[in-house]
């Protein structure tokens, strides 16, 4: 089956800065893909060239099989994309900029899916009121609008919950796993990692331009094989051979980092050996966030 | 699995145009009524202090003299401010990019931004027409003469706009492009007066300006005189219009500050 996204070799320069190093990357058709990084990492880089904002110094990119320089028309049609800025025209109402997004890509005829992504949206009830007089979170929504309403297969969302109420969330997510479901593949950045590791079955991390993590997340969980022992004791102190492993210290209680789940039971032998009673004991499971920032830290 | 839809013919076209058209007809009154009333006070201001004293074509008066080339004036420093004004704006907004993400041609994309463009420059000047045909004895002798003049020159001020647009990153870059270069050129396009009144330097000088070939030509559809031959005016206006049609697909073929 042709990638959704197939990216090789890609490097991008701005004058001297490198933005994307030597980047491959393979995303199939139907998959919801993660793309994580710090600020400055080249997601939106590798995005814009998909996309056709940002020509490539070197390499090549392809959406479904179509390259985005030499087959760039549909390259474009293939995809949807939710810019990261909160752009949008200002002499327009909501419904008009989706008619207008709509006849861009050589539809015409489109009110029944413009109705249903407005509805999904929650959209409907604004769809006469001028692009400048909605709030933040409503302008983003339209974005979002905007980049479905050709219905792509390929729907990129760089960044599309920043600074956006839960209800907004909530209802975005819903619709896009909906979209999902339905055969479209997502490719989402995000800085809310929680986001990622709920939605995504595929994640790749980004540091300087470079991947520098590309893996399942649920592999990307269990290969960071550590977890956390959170503790409550008494007397409220911990023998000296623990303390290096604390990387948490609440009022009554501590988190330990330990390398894998055997090292519980030497801790609590530890801790019987001191005389010290255990009173509350929580094993955890290490999140996406923390194998973010090991992965970073390690890079 | 979904699909990726097969576009109508033109669709994008036509919806880029209509948008580009609703965008300046949503504030008509800035766009379209203010360089009508300005024309109006240079008409009542100069024909008021000239006509009868001035007779350039015999048998013409100055006020029936000066309306096709104000209304010629104000058709191309409005297609030019269309134009250039849309993109720049855009590009400073940031929303270009609900342009850029689409699979527009670069004929698509440059033809409805022109198509705007000359659509608001005609009807700035048939604007001026019905405001001034009320006191001003004006015919038309050759109408198609004037017809091409104003698509032609319209078309190279309408290129001319998407250029400077795509060129400048900041209103003063714009502004300096306007002031610097379409302001001259069109006030020295014999919009006033005729070039034979000047002394040699100046009309050889008003020979290398394509705006006074734009000016003269479509005067010469309302009186059948003119300062050049007709044919030389056309060729002059449609090989710059070819030239910088051109040019400009060339630009956005290279994604020159729009794509990086």
């Amino acid at each position: 089956m042709i990638p959704a996204i197939d990216v090789e070799q890609v490097s991008k320069s701005f004058g001297g800065t490198r933005a994307l190093d030597g980047i491959s990357l393979t995303i199939g058709q139907g998959e919801f893909f993660g793309l994580l990084g710090p600020n400055g990492a080249g997601k939106t880089t590798l995005i814009n060239i998909l996309a056709g904002l940002v020509i490539a110094s070197s390499g090549s990119a392809r959406v479904l099989g179509h390259d985005v320089i030499a087959d760039y028309r549909s390259a474009r049609r293939a995809l949807g994309v939710v810019p990261q800025e909160l752009v949008f025209d200002p002499f327009f109402t909501v419904h008009e900029t989706l008619v207008f997004q709509s006849g861009y890509f050589g539809l015409r005829d489109n009110h029944g899916w413009i109705e249903e992504v407005m509805h999904n949206l929650d959209l409907s009830d604004r769809a006469s009121t001028n692009m400048r007089a909605l709030s933040g979170g409503m302008k983003r929504r339209v974005l979002v609008a905007q980049a479905l309403v050709h219905k792509p297969p390929v729907i990129v969302l760089d960044e599309p919950t920043a600074g956006v109420d839960v209800e907004l969330r909530q209802a975005l997510w819903q619709f896009v796993r909906r979209l999902n479901r339905d055969g479209h593949t997502i490719v989402l950045t995000t800085h809310y990692l929680e986001e990622a590791e709920a939605l995504c079955g595929r994640i790749a991390m980004l540091k300087q331009g470079r991947i520098v993590a590309l893996d399942s997340t649920q592999n990307l969980l269990r290969l960071h094989s550590g977890c956390y022992l959170e503790l409550r004791v008494q007397p409220d102190r911990l023998p000296e051979s623990l303390a290096a492993l604390v990387t948490l210290r609440r009022e009554g209680g501590y988190r330990l980092a330990l390398r894998d789940y055997t090292e519980v039971e030497s801790v609590i032998a530890v801790l019987r050996s001191a005389g010290i009673a255990i009173q509350e004991l929580e094993v955890l499971q290490p999140d996406l966030e923390e194998i973010f920032v090991q992965i970073m830290r390690r890079t | 699995m979904p699909v990726i839809h097969h576009p109508s013919p033109l669709t994008g076209f036509w919806t880029l145009f209509r948008k580009e058209w609703l965008r300046f007809w949503k504030v008509s009154v800035q766009t379209i009524l203010a360089p009508v009333l300005t024309v109006l006070l240079f008409l009542v201001v100069f024909a008021h202090s000239l006509s009868g004293r001035v007779e350039i074509f015999p048998g013409v008066d100055y006020a029936a003299f000066l309306v096709p080339g104000l209304a010629m004036m104000s058709v191309l420093q409005n297609t030019f401010a269309n134009s250039s004004s849309s993109l720049m704006q855009s590009k400073m907004t940031g929303n270009i990019v609900f342009v850029l993400l689409p699979p527009f041609s670069h004929q698509e994309f440059f033809g409805a931004y022109l198509l705007a463009a000359v659509v608001r420059g005609l009807v700035v000047g048939a604007g001026v027409f019905i405001a001034t045909v009320w006191f001003v004895d004006l015919r038309l002798e050759r109408p198609l003469w004037s017809a091409a003049f104003a698509l032609a020159g319209s078309g190279v001020m309408g290129a001319l706009g998407i250029i400077a647009g795509i060129h400048s990153d900041k209103v003063d870059e714009l502004a300096a492009f306007q002031n610097f270069i379409i302001l001259p050129l069109t006030f020295l396009s014999g919009v006033f007066y005729s070039i034979q009144s000047l002394p040699p330097f100046w009309q050889a000088a008003s020979h290398l300006n394509p705006i006074f070939y734009m000016v003269d030509g479509f005067r010469y559809g309302f009186f059948g005189a003119s300062d050049v031959s007709p044919w030389l005016s056309l060729a002059v206006v449609g090989g710059s219009f070819f030239a910088l049609s051109f040019f400009t697909l060339w630009l956005l073929r290279s994604g020159y500050k729009l794509r990086h």
